[in-house]
């Protein structure tokens, strides 16, 4: 019976590592799936221009996914003209390179709509970035532009403190773009709930940078206690930050603003006081989400203008407290390495 | 001439009109508007239209000698991006403002040049030599739309001068009206500027070297933009391309020809630009105090600047003798 016994465990332990090496030498489908479902892909790239740190980041991450699965990746550079970005959108359906995913920057909620209607029904996913539009796109990948105002409103109420003027101004954007409007909607419902917080000045800045200094300078003139000041986007606030040094009011005026998280644009300015905080929408994140939906539609089998997912970018106002290595994406570094290749 | 009007017949120039504009609008803005008659506002006020000031003076005296520069506002943009560009990638800054200042010769000589001499159209000279040098710039020069000043240099520094609390950009704008005065009304070079603007044939009949006078205009109006450029970077420690976008040169345009230079050329002076400047940086002030949105800023601006033009129109008819249509 001894005999027994060992003979069925030997041939027990036999069989697994039999078994076992079968499994091992047994190939994973998947590989050849993802190759086979991905290679030759072509993905084109529009955004509003390709001149911001923005546009030369989600290039560079979406660039290097590509090509590491064996597509073909392409930019247009639209130069922040909509009709511009109409006519490459165009060109791409047309031509005979028409691409299998288009990524594209929308300027407002409506000048692409149809050209991208008429992208799906020639059979090319549409993925939307960073700015949300008036069309059923296969993803939205980017800031929930109500979420992110309400985190800005937030740290400026944090900044001003229970002990302050309890005086917010706002740099708004401009009063036909979606990421503006939508900004604005958030801060507001942040102060339905704060009510002893107030506006008291909203103008625009139309994404300029002087115009936001001239209409911060009269904003302080005008309300010299304000503690916060929301500018909308980094670009633009460089002009609210001058204001505010000329005014010599850096330690009393917190300025919050957003930003795309490149490390001289937000970081650094975090760390040398310009920003007090800045809801970073952490765009390595944000490209390894449009990587990934990418990914998926080009498997998924379904044709374009089917599904309508939305992936939203998870975000948090920094401080400088706050601030890691880890922080912000280094454009200069990004460069570089192109450069290099 | 226009400017020597005052207390003739045609006592009701546009000049007047828009400096009576302007004044009421003061009044009514100190009086409605908390705040607005103070010195911190008035110095923001002037400053707020200081480079524009400066670039619509650059544009005047192109526009009195019968033409238009385009290509201003791309000049002064790119011109600085190339130069904060090339400290960026530590060249140093004697070797970087020598290239960028012959870069910017360059584009004047051109523009005057090709008016000039080979007598294409001021219009569609300026506006391609723009064009291209947005284009070369932003394709070949710079790596991105913005350009920082570098930490520590003395643009930083010197956007930050005050004297009397006053910012240094209004100094460099009343110090370069001045100078333009002088250069407009006390120099041969100035009166040639107006000869040549009112009646281009005439002058050259009479042997004045009309086309090197012309060359000198769009190298002076490409040199008074670089200025305002490094202006507008040693404010905001940086440079924004996309301004070549914005409706700058409209605005520029506005302030020249609201304040009562003729775009039919030989009328104007410094005092017009500075009128001009007053009305629009007052308006826009006023309309920022009382919380008006862009869109309806913009559309107020291009109303007045369409009413200006009607204005100017009916005020100075086109002389059959020395106008021809389409000059500019």
């Amino acid at each position: 019976m001894k005999y027994v016994k060992m003979l069925m465990a030997a041939a027990a332990v036999l069989s697994i590592s039999l078994f076992s090496t079968a499994s091992q030498a047994q190939e994973d489908p998947g590989p050849a799936a993802y190759s086979q479902a991905l290679k030759g892909k072509h993905v084109m790239l529009v955004p509003m221009a390709m001149g911001f740190d923005l546009a030369q980041g989600w290039s560079h991450y979406i660039q290097k996914e590509v090509e590491s699965f064996g597509g073909t990746f392409e930019t247009r550079d639209p130069n922040w003209s909509v009709e511009a970005g109409a006519q490459a959108i165009t060109e791409a359906i047309s031509s005979d390179a028409r691409p299998d995913v288009l990524i594209v920057h929308a300027p407002d909620l409506n000048s692409y709509a149809r050209l991208l209607k008429k992208a799906q029904a020639a059979g090319t996913y549409v993925i939307l970035i960073d700015n949300p539009a008036n069309f059923a796109a296969d993803a939205f990948v980017g800031s929930d532009w109500d979420r992110l105002g309400q985190l800005e409103a937030e740290a400026a109420i944090k900044g001003c403190g229970p002990n302050s003027s309890k005086k917010i101004g706002l740099v708004q954007g401009d009063q036909v773009n979606a990421s503006s409007l939508y900004q604005y909607a958030g801060i507001m419902k942040v102060l339905e709930k704060n009510k002893e917080f107030q506006i008291v000045a909203k103008p625009d800045s139309n994404w300029d940078a002087t115009t936001s200094r001239n209409v911060t300078t009269t904003m302080l003139q005008q309300h010299p206690d304000v503690c916060a000041i929301i500018d909308f986007w980094d670009g633009d606030a460089s002009g609210a930050a001058a204001a505010i040094r000329d005014a010599k009011l850096q330690d009393k005026v917190f300025l919050v603003t957003t930003g795309g998280g490149e490390k001289t644009a937000d970081c650094d300015t975090l760390e040398n006081g310009t920003y007090g905080a800045v809801v970073m929408t952490e765009l390595h994140n944000q490209s390894r989400d449009i990587n990934a939906i990418i990914k998926f539609l080009l498997q998924s089998g379904q044709p374009a203008g089917t599904s309508k997912t939305y992936i939203y970018t998870l975000e948090k106002a920094t401080d400088k407290a706050g601030l890691t290595a880890n922080s912000c994406w280094d454009l200069k570094a990004l460069q570089a390495e192109a450069a290099a290749k | 001439m226009a400017s020597g009007n005052w207390g003739s017949v045609k006592s009701l120039s546009q000049e007047k009109i828009v400096l009576a504009i302007t004044v009421v609008m003061f009044a009514v803005a100190a009086f409605a508007l908390p705040g607005f008659f103070t010195s911190e506002n008035i110095v923001s006020i002037v400053r707020s239209v200081s480079v524009l000031g400066i670039l619509a003076l650059g544009m005047a005296i192109v526009i009195i000698g019968r033409g238009i520069d385009l290509s201003a506002v791309a000049i002064m943009a790119m011109s600085v991006a190339w130069y904060l560009q090339l400290l960026n990638d530590g060249t140093t800054d004697g070797t970087a403002l020598a290239l960028v200042l012959a870069g910017v010769l360059a584009t004047g000589l051109l523009n005057g040049f090709l008016v000039a001499y080979a007598e294409v159209p001021a219009i569609f000279v300026t506006l391609a030599s723009g064009s291209f040098v947005f284009g070369y710039v932003r394709s070949q020069l710079i790596t991105q739309d913005a350009v920082p000043v570098p930490d520590g240099h003395w643009l930083q520094l010197f956007g930050g001068v005050r004297y009397l609390d006053v910012p240094v950009e209004v100094f460099i704008f009343a110090a370069l009206a001045f100078l333009i005065f002088l250069l407009l009304r006390y120099t041969k070079w100035g009166r040639y500027v107006y000869y040549a603007g009112d009646n281009p044939i005439a002058a050259r009949n009479v042997g004045m070297p009309v086309r090197p006078m012309l060359v000198l205009r769009y190298v002076i109006s490409a040199l008074i933009s670089f200025i305002a450029g490094l202006l507008t970077a040693a404010s905001l420690h940086s440079i924004n391309t996309r301004i070549v976008n914005s409706t700058l040169l409209y605005d520029i345009v506005l302030v020249a020809v609201i304040g009562g230079i003729g775009l039919s050329g030989g009328k104007g002076s410094v005092r017009n630009v500075l009128f001009g400047a007053a009305l629009i940086g007052i308006m826009l002030n006023a309309m920022t105090i009382i919380d008006i949105a862009l869109i309806y800023q913009n559309l107020i601006k291009s109303t007045i600047l369409l009413a200006a033009i009607i204005i100017d129109g009916l005020i100075n008819p086109r002389d059959e003798q020395t106008s021809q249509q389409g000059d500019i």
